[in-house]
């Protein structure tokens, strides 16, 4: 179905209300948070929210457009984010009991973004404890799920993101991605995931899981919400040495400007085993669409994708455990009411404080760091990472973007995947793109039979998110599928 | 049979920085408890480290002057332990890829005697690497408080190579070391203040062996005396192991200065892990020829070169260059005296800061920079001398009150009437006329060859003139009258 209330519009839409003060961005915000008050009994995508709040910065976004000082398209608009990017003054928790009492003091470089862009700052949205995961069954507070089927999950890390966007608890929301935790859940909830290259948006304010692999990036319901997001986020940032000092395009100007048609490579090796014949079939037809429209459609060869599950475990799993050692219950968050001695603080505060994928993660990024053991594993697994980024920067000789599902399988039930390795392979189409550093969107291209979303990637070329967006928008504007709203 | 010790040092320098070695923050001594925080510094969720540049200028700065090779790049390394000092429970450090290499420290091992030149060495370095330092950890009687204004203090260890041999080299390394850092002005390196601390690692072998001995690491060795005290102690008690038979045992002790004892800390055995990593936050820095060629014009003259330089170019003997050039600010505030003061008289100049200036700044317990006595003085009161105008007795007087007002030495003598000599030539050629008549023994053993007997007629001009005679020209002028007949 295609519901055409407010809180489903996408930003574009009611910037342009907004603008033409047909709508204020109170009557936008309230309807947002009845919306919110009447689905998320039954959606569970906020760990919290602060109605009066997100009404005062919609007043002030009023008061600002009255005085003809409106900010541009974000102005007013209600954005949700993860509870992993920080937020002055609201809680900052990664959906883990280690931070369930912790404040932020600070603003993230993306929230500041987002405030001088005029969003209205809107709830903190549940994850996979500390982003380790891909449904959100790994939240400590509760499980998210899916709004085309509550008995399924919504993805994740990032589920709470995706899902509070595809019920219409928000009109865009902000995720993180280290292994696809924007795009995977984007794919399972009927909605736009853009994961930017690495270095183009600031990590400053992002609670760190695999600093190498992280990277924030939007959920919209447009491809062009996409564009608009991304220009209000992106940007170097003197706050993170590793964002990149480069001139921003005008990504929505682009997705006019740049007509195609492109090169469009198809990787082998993501269309092989596992891969669901209904989400293949979804993915082929959007294939013969750029086809049509003109675009050569190439076979590429990325061949040393069969070892991306296995490095990206290695190397994230090896970051988390010194990222997370931080939390250790002296200066903030769970403190062991138990302990003896420091020793035992730390031991009793980490083991009551983080959930078992959390410290499995870390038992094994100790591991593999650990003297003796470091070259075999953590120095090897960077030589591959470095040979799957030069499988991508060698198909980019041929082809200006590649297309994949972004899933092999549409949303699964809850405590399906109870095997942890089961649930690592959900990742195994969007894991390159973090190990190569490249920009990765995740774009609605179907409903499987049982009704259940389907989302194809397409990959672009480093800091190249012009043309990526471009060539996606040239599908999702000639398509509905994701303007169709759940049934909830 | 007889054994050697085999000493190296590693050196931690808290640089002296604006800010913190990876955030913005205030870096210094002294604040209230957690006042130098913010939220890099406490480690909150999400933060990222951001390299301080002017740290790294400064140990580029120690590289240079050290002789050191300055690494073309060089990069972060997280060593990872837990320990409540530490608010991330890993350091940002340089493990495999230091800033410097090589280079070394020279040293001047005591002398003979106080007042001569002791033998020249020169100590290698392996190594210097940057690192952010740790809080600190208070114990009260059932709580241990943390303080993190030290946190994230930018932080250089200093690595030598296991050449020192003794105690007394340890000494002269690190008396050298903290003299040329405080050159720079890389480090105040007040040990008190935890801005240079230093741990030894000490190991004893048969003379003519070449392989090292079990090392034994000293920690806490809190002043230079210590260090060489801890040394002294540990070297002793390894040769008391070693020649009852006993074997060394890898492992960190502890010593305590206060006690002169030391206790082992942890064995090899419990050693950490410290699953050193490339930090994913952090780029590596190249550092160019200009970068380098920018510091190599702010490095200074060190303090043997200058030495060297003092006693060519102001013939100053050893014992005023030893103490002028381990001090920069005195050392320049010398020359400046001597600059003023003109030809000549820079042994003087020298005399006076190192004697009568030291001794009163010590007395009234200032530094240098705090006195009101300013090199022009040094430089009058020397002419003042040199000119006749003042006698050495009357100008100690002249300094203690120089010293206690700033007022200029010719206007003390002036309001206080201290001028040597009657300017009137004819006053005092009268009393050495008068002196000469009245001693014809003294005039006629001077005559038959006898140099000394000059001084039986200076007592009687002196007590004439109330002391104010100027002895230079009471002496000329009698020389001139016995002559004449």
């Amino acid at each position: 179905m295609s519901d055409a209330s407010l809180h489903f519009q996408s930003i574009a839409e009611l910037a342009a209300l907004l603008e033409a003060k047909t709508i204020t961005s109170v009557q936008l915000t309230e309807a947002v948070i009845a919306r919110t008050q009447a689905v998320e009994e039954r959606v569970k995508a906020f760990n919290s929210y602060d109605a009066a709040d997100a009404l005062a910065q919609a007043a002030a976004s009023d008061a600002r457009r009255a005085a003809g000082q409106a900010l541009g398209p974000l102005d007013g608009i209600p954005i949700g984010i993860k509870d992993v990017i920080a937020v002055t003054g609201q809680p900052l928790t990664a959906s883990s009991k280690m931070l369930a009492n912790f404040v932020s003091p600070y603003d993230a470089t993306v929230t500041q973004k987002l405030k001088k862009a005029g969003a209205v700052i809107w709830g903190r949205l549940n994850l996979d404890e500390f982003a380790m995961g891909s449904s959100t069954e790994n939240s400590a507070f509760h499980t998210t799920r899916n709004p085309y089927d509550l008995e399924r999950v919504p993805g994740g890390s990032s589920g709470g993101s995706a899902a509070a966007l595809a019920a219409g608890e928000a009109i865009a929301t902000l995720g993180s991605d280290t292994g696809g935790s924007i795009r995977q859940p984007a794919a399972l909830c009927n909605v736009v995931g853009l994961k930017p290259t690495y270095g183009l948006v600031s990590r400053y304010g992002l609670i760190a899981f695999a600093s190498s692999l992280d990277q924030i990036g939007p959920f919209n319901r447009t491809v062009e919400d996409a564009a608009i997001t991304l220009q209000a986020i992106a940007g170097y940032d003197e706050n993170d040495s590793t964002s990149v000092k480069i001139e921003i395009p005008d990504y929505r100007a682009a997705l006019k400007e740049k007509k195609g048609p492109w090169r469009i490579g198809i990787p082998k090796e993501y269309f092989g085993e596992g891969l669901d014949p209904e989400v293949a079939a979804a993915v082929e037809k959007a294939v013969s669409f750029y086809e049509k429209m003109g675009c050569e459609i190439k076979n590429v060869s990325l061949p040393h994708t069969e070892y991306g599950v296995g490095v990206y475990y290695i190397i994230a799993t090896a970051e988390c455990s010194s990222n997370l050692s931080r939390y250790d219950g002296i200066r903030y968050g769970h403190r062991s009411a138990e302990a003896k001695d420091v020793v035992d603080l730390y031991y009793k505060s980490r083991a009551e404080g983080f959930g078992p994928e959390v410290k499995r993660r870390i038992i094994l990024g100790t591991y593999v760091l650990s003297s003796g053991y470091y070259d075999a594993y953590y120095l090897r697994a960077q030589k591959v990472r470095t040979l799957i980024r030069q499988d991508f920067l060698n198909a980019y000789q041929e082809v200006d973007a590649i297309i994949t599902p972004t899933t092999p399988t549409p949303a699964f039930k809850r405590g399906a995947k109870a095997d942890p390795l089961a649930m690592y392979l959900c990742d195994v189409y969007t894991i390159g793109v973090n190990l190569a550093g490249l920009p990765g969107i995740s774009v609605p291209c179907g409903f499987s039979s049982g009704g259940l979303p389907i989302g194809m990637q397409l990959i672009g070329q480093p800091f190249k998110e012009a043309d990526l967006l471009a060539i996606a928008n040239a599908y999702d504007s000639k398509h509905d599928w994701s303007r169709r709203t759940p049934n909830l | 049979m007889k054994y050697e010790a085999v000493i190296g040092l590693e050196v931690h320098v808290q640089i002296k920085t604006q800010s913190k070695m990876f955030t913005r923050v205030a870096a210094g001594y002294g604040q209230p408890a957690n006042t130098l925080t913010d939220p890099v510094v406490l480690a909150l969720p999400g933060v990222l480290p951001v390299m301080n540049k002017a740290a790294l200028d400064a140990i580029i700065k120690a590289g240079l002057l050290l002789g050191c090779d300055i690494a073309p790049v060089c990069k972060w390394d997280r060593k990872n332990y837990f320990y409540p000092d530490s608010p991330k429970n890993y350091q940002i450090s340089q493990f495999d890829q230091p800033i410097c290499l090589n280079g070394s420290v020279e040293i001047e091992l005591p002398g003979p005697a106080r007042n001569i030149q002791g033998e020249h060495k020169s100590i290698a370095l392996t190594r210097i690497h940057l690192e952010e330092d740790v809080g600190k950890l208070n114990h009260e009687a059932f709580d241990s408080l943390v303080d993190y204004n030290r946190a994230g203090t930018p932080l250089m260890e200093i690595v030598s190579e296991p050449v020192i041999k003794s105690a007394e080299e340890a000494y002269a390394y690190l008396t050298s070391l903290r003299a040329n850092m405080i050159y720079g002005g890389i480090s105040d390196c007040d040990m008190e203040k935890g801005q240079l601390r230093c741990d030894a690692n000490i190991s004893i072998r048969p003379v003519g062996e070449t392989k090292l001995g079990t090392k034994v690491e000293l920690k806490n060795l809190n002043s230079i005396s210590y260090v060489r005290d801890g040394i002294a102690h540990e070297i002793q008690r390894q040769l008391a192991v070693t020649q009852s038979g006993g074997t060394i045992v890898q492992e960190t002790r502890d010593y305590d200065g206060q006690t002169g004892t030391s206790q082992s800390l942890r064995s090899k055995e419990m050693a950490h892990d410290y699953r050193y990593f490339p930090d994913p936050d952090l780029m590596p820095v190249k550092v160019d020829d200009a970068w380098k060629a920018r510091i190599e014009a702010q490095c200074p003259e060190l303090p043997f070169a200058k030495q060297t330089r003092f006693f060519t170019q102001y013939s100053l003997p050893y014992t005023l260059t030893s103490v002028l050039v381990w001090d920069r600010t005195l050392a320049d505030y010398f020359e400046e005296a001597a600059k003023l003061a003109g030809p000549g008289k820079a042994q003087a100049v020298g005399n006076w800061i190192v004697n009568d200036l030291q001794r009163e700044l010590g007395a009234a317990k200032l530094d240098l920079a705090e006195t009101k006595v300013r090199p022009q003085h040094i430089a009058d009161l020397v002419t003042l001398i040199d000119a006749g105008t003042l006698l050495n007795n009357t100008a100690k007087e002249v300094f203690v009150e120089m010293f206690a007002t700033g007022e200029p030495p010719a206007s003390i003598v002036a309001r206080k009437g201290l001028a040597a000599a009657p300017t009137d030539t004819a006053e005092l050629e009268g009393w050495c006329r008068d002196a000469i008549a009245a001693n014809a023994k003294s005039v006629a053993e001077f005559k038959a060859g006898k140099e000394s007997a000059i001084n039986g007629l200076k007592g009687p001009i002196m007590k004439a003139s109330k002391g104010k005679a100027n002895p230079k020209l009471v002496d000329e002028t009698l020389r001139r009258l016995l002559a004449e007949g």
